[in-house]
């Protein structure tokens, strides 16, 4: 399979999985997963960073499509795809990472991978929380569902992440 | 020139960044002029046929309990009816003019953990739902089209921060706003009550109809908890929505045939 394919296959796959699963889970009102991202973390190293972010924008846009949020995943995907290059090579532990590098579970290393996923869900899950209350009244109410948001995006996503390094086997 | 052109060629990846931050946001905070930025792309095409796939096997599973529901509505509709009429006798049906009518809609996706909740219905244009029109469901009041395409609808659910709705107490008749404030789902909140006004846990909240999106005297919720004020001037209360917007499935969109002759009259200005 071809990177590109790969790739389209993933971003529709996350895609699906937000819109058809994730977001008819209730597990209350803290805790809101959003694991899409996951395909803007998983492209390759030597993306240009105008593509990088176009492709931020455009999984933001399409999330917001079906959520009937103009915007606000958009705003908050492009902020991570934005601080994306500078977390990799703090992942990867070079400030030039190889362009053919994808980054995933076994080719960072668990450890690096693990800071990697969480450090790019703190920014996007903030970024979105805060953009969706749109004000800093209720702040405790908010940070407590990034908190938590965070946890069970992070848990969905390593599973994820296990799973397909596995298969891939 | 030169340097300008060095100088996006150096900084392009953030000046692209800012681009399309400030494209987000602007679509963000125009969509927050809720009622009018329809957002019709929202619902329609794609997002409504790809929702309806799922919701299509959710429906079937859930036939039974939905069907009993509607069972028990029609009862007392039925009962309703049959009080009426051995109380007045029914005028020819040809001469009615009929206020509101409700057109029947299922929801294909609906959400209720989010800050601002939003429900997609399968009944558009096609159908006569227009922008502004109120959703109810079996048990009351649920929502506002927001935005209509050529088969479904967007419905702004009471859960959300501008699905603020006018309600009036059903002891006293006393009006009052209510809104949503985000967390639990099942309450809501009315705020800025005078203290002479008194409220008690359980106490009945219907539409008040002054809005001409819902007819008067639709449930809306009962008072689970007052909140007496701490300074003595403003209560506020806690109240429980009588539908669970959970399992919101079969709702009706109501249409208001005098609305156009209402709005004409509230607009009426004096001149001096």
């Amino acid at each position: 399979m071809t990177e590109l394919l790969k790739n389209i296959l993933r971003f529709v796959g996350l895609i699906l999985l937000q819109v058809w699963v994730l977001n008819n889970m209730r597990i209350g009102s803290y805790v809101n997963p959003f694991v899409y991202i996951l395909f803007i973390m998983m492209l390759p190293a030597g993306i240009p960073g105008w593509a990088l972010l176009l492709l931020g924008f455009f999984t933001g846009m399409v999330v917001d499509l079906f959520m009937s949020t103009m915007g606000l995943h958009a705003a908050a995907t492009v902020f991570a795809a934005f601080a994306r290059p500078a977390l990799l090579s703090m992942a990867a532990g070079t400030s030039e990472p190889d362009n053919q590098l994808i980054p995933s579970a076994k080719s960072l290393g668990m450890r690096s991978w693990t800071g990697y996923v969480f450090a790019m869900l703190l920014l996007h899950h903030s970024a979105l929380f805060l953009l969706e209350s749109f004000s800093f009244a209720g702040l405790g109410y908010t940070i407590l569902r990034i908190v938590l948001s965070i946890m069970f995006s992070g848990f969905v996503i390593m599973m994820l992440s296990l799973f397909f390094s596995n298969a891939r086997q | 020139m030169y340097n300008i052109l060095r100088f996006l060629q150096r900084y392009n990846f953030f000046l692209l960044f800012v681009l399309l931050e400030v494209v987000a946001l602007l679509m963000l905070t125009r969509s927050h002029t809720f009622q009018r930025a329809a957002m019709n792309t929202v619902s329609s095409g794609l997002a409504g046929r790809i929702y309806d796939l799922r919701s299509g096997i959710g429906n079937y599973l859930s036939l039974r309990d939905a069907n009993r529901k509607l069972l028990e509505q029609n009862a007392r509709l039925l009962s309703e009816i049959a009080m009426l009429r051995s109380n007045t006798p029914l005028p020819p049906l040809a001469d009615t003019n009929i206020v509101f009518e409700y057109i029947p809609a299922s929801v294909v996706s609906n959400t209720v953990h989010l800050r601002n909740n939003i429900f997609i219905i399968d009944k558009g244009l096609k159908h006569g739902v227009r922008k502004d029109m109120g959703v109810i469901a079996p048990q009351g009041a649920a929502g506002i089209v927001i935005g209509v395409s050529e088969n479904y609808a967007s419905v702004m659910s009471l859960l959300h921060k501008f699905g603020s709705i006018s309600v009036r107490f059903k002891n006293n008749d006393q009006l009052a706003i209510l809104q949503w404030n985000g967390g639990s789902y099942r309450y809501g909140d009315v705020v800025d009550i005078p203290t002479h006004i008194e409220m008690q846990p359980g106490d009945t909240l219907l539409t008040s109809g002054h809005s001409q999106v819902f007819p008067a005297g639709i449930m809306v919720g009962t008072i689970d908890e007052v909140t007496q004020s701490v300074t003595g001037s403003l209560n506020s209360a806690r109240i429980k929505y009588s539908v669970d917007f959970n399992r919101l499935k079969v709702v009706y969109v109501i249409k208001n045939n005098h609305r156009n002759e209402l709005d004409v009259l509230s607009k009426i200005k004096i001149h001096d």
